[in-house]
């Protein structure tokens, strides 16, 4: 009797469960077979056929790439953009969300209204780019940084959970002399460090995969990054400079590993970050509504 | 706001008040750089839309081109190249609703069925991955899967029997790889508002269920849905609203002169027009069109979203 009635959800879980790590393999596969690929060895590759494992741990590939200095540039340039941008990020949106969580500040409800309407309406593209043009950032490293050095949402977000803080632990501060920048160092800051940990991840995660600006706005192929070069390689289907380099050595590598090995080496720093990412981000996501 | 116990005193609450008056031009301060960033970042790229009323001189700039009045936007309207891209937008809009919207909602219903954490938590973790990689990875690895020349998947096409498929220049299979590369990178993220939604859900209501004799259907039927009704409807209102938005990212990714057919968009078009073609004017007048329709359409679907007794998101 008891089995029977236990059978019907049995199969309800059973098959849910199934579905779910469908779900989950579907969203691995890509990633195994690229890294898989990319560590195998070139007759195997070459065989054709799923490569879930290689035969042999062949690190040609990635010695291809760590050896090119086009690639490597690339690399440094995507890694200076995420530092400096990031910082950029913060210090900007800090120092722009606190006065705005003072309510007794003038002018306030105007100056979020100006930040909201951003989010709806924009300029477009081209005014964009004949603004950077007119401040003759075209071609900078901060062109790729500037434009989006404040997000909206995230400043509104701040704001709100800047607004969250007891008020009387920054008065008494105040009445003890503190100035208002001081405050904002000795206390706030340090009470807002999780709202800042996600923040900073999730701005350093952005300028890392940024592609469209540097597009955009750079046409200097030494201030590329990693996300530019990748398309160049992947899907313009040029690595004869790699190809070139091959011929010269006695190594034996193909286009299709080299491909992936570049994407696993733009991947695997986001990956190392995701644990960290991952504690954040539902607060992050969810933290407070956009309201003014 | 007040804070009695500190400012009781008259004479302290004065000198208080009279100091943070003072000091509040730190504040102002502070707002400087942030103020400045959106004025010329944002605002000035606002009001550099007026060069769509112009014929954009480069050499002159904007005080010294020639003013052409609506010509551009008659033009526009007149282009037949002008509805393709208004076409594919929307069409690329309306199957992400159809296939991409519900995905999210399957997904964490089913999450919400798994009563063991540690399974839950591993699936949560993997699929909320995708939305962390960059579109160009993505892009690039929907090439090599899925390329005629060694793509995995040709292969197996070819070994079944079949021709090898033109996945990435086809006009047949543009969309579907569009929708399909979204659901792989969002649908497992967009999961997280329904499961928050989800946790709020009192207990103690599918127990009550359980004694009247409800099976997991009707749990679900009465008890969840009804928990994530508005969370749904917030987020379809809110798609609504970004209907001629695409993502510039993704498609300019996959688009080659081949698929301009089916996947020419607002942004790729105004790109390749504009900053690639030189035509300013015009395609500042393309985008204005579609960043207005857009603020319509946002506001809009705010406004609806009130009328159905929610909050609103702006």
């Amino acid at each position: 009797m008891r089995q029977y009635r236990l059978t019907g959800d049995m199969v309800f879980r059973g098959i849910n469960g199934f579905l779910l790590v469908l779900c989950g393999t579907a969203t691995l596969f890509p990633f195994l077979y690229v890294l898989a690929v990319s560590l195998s060895p070139m007759e195997q590759v070459m065989r054709g056929g799923l490569i879930l494992w290689p035969e042999k741990f062949t690190w040609d590939s990635y010695s291809m790439i760590f050896s090119n200095s086009h690639f490597m540039q690339a690399l440094w340039m995507t890694i200076s953009i995420t530092v400096v941008g990031t910082i950029t990020n913060l210090a900007l949106t800090v120092l722009m969300a606190y006065p705005l969580s003072k309510t007794r500040l003038k002018g306030r409800r105007i100056i979020l209204f100006l930040v909201l309407f951003t989010m709806l309406f924009s300029g477009g593209m081209i005014p964009g780019y004949l603004v950077m043009k007119w401040l003759g950032l075209l071609n900078s490293f901060w062109s790729v940084i500037m434009p989006g050095a404040i997000s909206a949402f995230n400043l509104i977000i701040l704001k709100n959970f800047f607004q969250g803080i007891p008020e009387a632990l920054e008065e008494s501060a105040r009445i003890d002399g503190c100035s208002h920048f001081g405050v904002l160092l000795k206390i706030v800051l340090p009470l807002s460090m999780p709202a800042l940990a996600t923040f900073t991840l999730f701005y350093a995660v952005g300028h890392w995969n940024q592609f469209f600006q540097s597009i955009m706005y750079v046409t200097n192929s030494s201030l590329w990054p990693i996300q530019v070069i990748l398309r160049q390689m992947i899907i313009e289907g040029s690595t004869e400079e790699y190809q070139a380099a091959i011929a010269n050595e006695s190594i034996q590598v193909i286009p299709m590993t080299i491909k992936m090995a570049a994407i696993v080496v733009a991947t695997v720093p986001i990956l190392l970050v995701y644990p960290f990412l991952q504690k954040h981000f539902a607060k992050g996501v969810l933290l407070g509504s956009v309201k003014g | 706001m007040n804070q009695p116990s500190l400012l009781s005193r008259p004479e302290l609450a004065r000198g208080v008040r009279r100091r943070s008056s003072w000091k509040d031009w730190e504040l102002y301060m502070m707002l400087i750089p942030g103020a400045l960033f959106f004025i010329l970042f944002r605002y000035f790229p606002m009001w550099g839309i007026i060069i769509s009323f112009q014929d954009y001189n480069p050499f002159g700039g904007i005080w010294k081109s020639e003013w052409v009045g609506l010509q551009h936007f008659v033009a526009l309207l007149q282009y037949d190249g002008f509805w393709r891209i208004f076409r594919n937008s929307i069409v690329l809009s309306m199957l992400n609703l159809i296939f991409f919207f519900p995905m999210p909602i399957i997904i964490a219903l089913m999450l919400n069925e798994v009563r063991k954490r540690a399974f839950k938590n591993t699936i949560q973790s993997i699929i909320y991955m995708p939305h962390f990689i960059s579109w160009v990875v993505v892009a690039g690895i929907t090439y090599l899967l899925l390329g005629t020349q060694g793509g995995i998947v040709n292969e197996f096409v070819v070994k079944a029997g079949g021709e090898p498929i033109n996945f990435l220049t086809s006009n047949e299979w543009f969309r579907t790889l569009i929708v399909s590369q979204s659901i792989w990178k969002e649908a497992g993220w967009g999961t997280i508002i329904f499961l928050a939604a989800l946790s709020g859900v009192d207990p103690q209501l599918y127990e009550a269920a359980v004694v009247d004799g409800a099976n997991r259907w009707r749990q679900i039927w009465h008890i969840t849905l009804p928990a994530i009704r508005s969370t749904i409807l917030i987020m379809l209102i809110l798609r609504l609203g970004h209907i001629l938005d695409n993502g510039f990212e993704q498609i300019f990714l996959m688009l080659s002169a081949t698929t301009y057919e089916v996947g020419d968009v607002f942004e790729t078009y105004v790109y390749r027009e504009g900053l690639v073609g030189g035509n300013y004017s015009y395609t500042t007048a393309v985008g204005l069109f579609k960043s207005v329709i857009g603020l319509i359409m946002v506001v809009a679907a705010n406004r609806l979203a009130k009328r159905f007794g929610e909050e609103g998101v702006y």
